[in-house]
């Protein structure tokens, strides 16, 4: 099992034939991504790996029944791409642009959820559902099936922490980035809600950093969980005032500091890891300690 | 970008927000001139940052000589850790009441927010949270006019205030989003004794990745000239001050390089992501700009996915060969896409590269103390 896409989702890569649109469409087809088509205004009737390139998303829909979309569009026009994939009916949008502006993230993620389209970014590496499904840009070799869910703000750092249980046979049933602006389409309560309610995540892996009050939360909302919880959180040594690369990741008026986040993390019951490799040691012996999984599966939530 | 506050204010009052009359000045002679005109005036020092009263940085002037000896004071002054090149002279306010207005983007709730206060003058931070009201606004629908009236009703305003104060949020909702706002702030909204609002103070914070569609707006350069030469090269670059230079690549990895790098004891000198997918180019030009703050080492931290080890590699050997070798010694931590082809390169030019993330960390404190960490430069790798 896992969440949010799997061996079902079929994909529309908006802003397929540009550079990143090309190069990425090509690895997560192969990866084994059911991607069907292609989006590129004016560039309908042309092919990027054999897959099919149409001029709007309403006809990627009608001829391939596409559910999903991984968009790569310029920021300038990343909200259009958003509304269109969203007016179509896609259920899971993911935006790996990054620099789009504040106001227009505010503007689409409001349309996504006025239709109940689930957005995943602006700025995410995606999602993968490793051996079944990749959605983003995220190297493949860093992953494997298994019973720990990922859902982290940052790419690279996650990728390095996925490299490294997968390095000690922790697979995972999917991983989720939640980008690294300041306003994204899911958070980690959601994510972590719906790892709760899959069956094929036994651990929870929350990668975090400063900036914003999405960890505390998570920590709150992870009181309530039955599956464990561990975490790492970047930025320590950051000094405040100072954005550190990504758009959200600022300390502002000594709100969403390193020790505020870890102190809710901690008391909330999450095992919060003090230095990147020590998330593998965790979640082994969480996933020793922890119950089997239930045999029969719950019944899908509904959405809110 | 934060905008200073006489650019804050020029923006309001070309929505139709009232400000006090007044104009900003360079020069203690101006200063004379713009009290000669308009009396008695607040004279305010022009710098990004918060807390300039209690700094001293906003002094009273009853006459055109006093305006001419205080800002004379003034300018030139460090204030809060910034050189004052500018001030505000604006006509003194008589103050009845103060007020605390904003429009916000709330992260949390993906939705602008506004905040209000009768508790205004002060820093909002420490006003207690039954003291504010805080309406989000459905970017979808906009702001409608009733909802300021609510809002003005907790505030217990009436009659002619309260049409001012709907008036004056409407068109500071206009501002933040016209402007593609981060932040429009009016501390304190000030009611005058002839019971008219007023803007006494004005923030304006715009994002930068929309700054392209407002060709209108000023510009204000922020950070240290290396931080702005990085931004020009289009790098995210933080200036620290330690003695370990970093580059990385991707925001999450480069702040939990620089937290390993102080957890075994070392002192990052910055922040820099180089990005996903840079070429050798741009990651040759970042370490240049590294070296050229004189690290005592440098520490290249690459979890390659988009980004190619042997690109890092090439960039690194690159910049080694036209200054004559890097200077420092350099720790190099290669993993990922084509790892081998870089780590070949890095040793054709002695350079070891290390794997994991922690032997690095370690080898490149223990070199900027003054042991043998890494490889170049009379460093010879182990």
């Amino acid at each position: 099992m896992a969440i949010l896409v799997d061996e079902r989702t079929r994909v529309v890569v908006q802003g397929a034939t540009g550079n990143q649109g090309r190069f990425h469409l090509a690895q997560m087809l192969a990866y084994g991504t059911r991607v069907v088509a292609g989006v590129s205004p004016g560039k309908g009737g042309e092919e990027v790996e054999g897959v099919p390139v149409y001029d709007t998303v309403e006809q990627a829909v009608l001829h391939h029944a596409v559910n999903a979309s991984v968009i790569f569009v310029p920021a300038a026009f990343a909200k259009d791409a958003v509304f269109e994939a969203v007016h179509a009916g896609l259920g899971v949008v993911v935006v790996i642009t990054e620099h789009i502006p504040v106001h227009d993230a505010m503007s689409m993620l409001a349309f996504a959820r006025h239709h109940n389209a689930v957005v995943v970014g602006p700025n995410t590496f995606g999602v993968i559902s490793p051996g079944k499904a990749k959605l983003g840009i995220m190297p493949a070799r860093a992953y494997s099936p298994g019973p720990v869910g990922i859902v982290a703000r940052s790419g690279t750092l996650s990728y390095e922490i996925a490299a490294a249980l997968t390095a000690a046979g922790l697979g995972q049933s999917t991983v989720v980035g939640l980008g690294g602006d300041r306003v994204v389409g899911l958070n980690f309560v959601e994510v972590l809600k719906r790892f709760e309610e899959d069956p094929g995540t036994r651990v929870v892996v929350l990668v975090g950093e400063i900036g914003g009050t999405a960890e505390e939360e998570a920590a709150e909302f992870t009181k309530g969980m039955a599956k464990p919880v561990v975490a790492y959180i970047a930025g320590r040594s950051a000094p405040p005032g100072k954005r550190m690369g990504h758009a959200g990741a600022i300390i502002e008026r000594g709100r969403g500091t390193f020790d505020g986040k870890v102190k809710a993390l901690e008391s909330a019951g999450v095992r919060v890891a003090a230095l990147p490799w020590e998330v593998p040691g965790l979640v082994a012996s969480l996933l020793q300690a922890g119950p089997a999984p239930e045999p029969e599966a719950r019944p899908p939530a509904s959405e809110d | 970008m934060k905008l200073f506050e006489y650019m804050a204010k020029e923006v309001f009052a070309r929505h139709g927000i009232p400000v006090p009359p007044g104009r900003v000045v360079a020069s203690p002679q101006e200063a004379a001139q713009v009290c000669s005109e308009l009396g008695e005036v607040a004279i305010k020092v022009q710098i990004l940052a918060g807390g300039r009263g209690k700094a001293g940085g906003i002094r009273f002037a009853a006459s055109p000589a006093e305006a001419e000896s205080l800002a004379a004071d003034l300018l030139g002054r460090e204030v809060r850790g910034l050189v004052v090149d500018r001030l505000l002279v604006e006509k003194k306010l008589a103050i009845d009441q103060e007020f605390y207005l904003a429009v916000a983007v709330d992260g949390a709730a993906r939705r602008p927010v506004i905040i209000a206060s009768t508790q205004g003058g002060v820093n909002i931070e420490e006003v207690p949270e039954k003291l504010l009201v805080k309406r989000h606004v459905d970017p979808a629908w906009g702001l409608h006019p009733y909802r300021t009236r609510q809002i003005g009703r907790r505030l217990d305003l009436e009659g002619a205030v309260a049409r001012q104060f709907s008036d004056i949020l409407l068109k500071l909702y206009q501002v933040f989003t016209g402007s593609d706002a981060e932040l429009a702030e009016i501390n304190p909204l000030v009611l005058q004794k002839d019971g008219r609002l007023v803007a006494a103070d004005g923030r304006l914070n715009l994002d930068d990745d929309a700054l392209y569609r407002h060709p209108d707006l000023p510009r204000v350069a922020e950070g240290s000239e290396v931080e702005r030469r990085a931004q020009e090269a289009g790098l995210s670059y933080v200036e620290l001050d330690g003695d370990i230079a970093v580059m990385a690549n991707g925001a999450g990895i480069t702040m939990a390089t620089l937290d390993i790098i102080q957890h075994f004891g070392g002192r990052p000198a910055n922040f820099l992501d180089a990005g996903g997918g840079a070429g050798v180019e741009p990651m040759a030009q970042a370490i240049e700009l590294l070296l050229s703050r004189s690290p005592k080492a440098l520490l290249v931290n690459i979890f390659g996915g988009i980004t190619r080890c042997d690109d890092v590699a090439r960039a690194i050997v690159k910049v080694a060969t036209a200054r004559g070798g890097l200077g420092v010694p350099a720790v190099v931590r290669l993993v990922g896409t084509n790892e081998q082809e870089g780590v070949s390169i890095l040793r054709e030019h002695s350079l070891e590269a290390y794997s994991a993330m922690a032997e690095a960390a370690a080898a490149v404190v223990k070199a900027a103390a003054g042991g043998n960490g890494g490889g170049a430069d009379g460093h010879p790798g182990r």
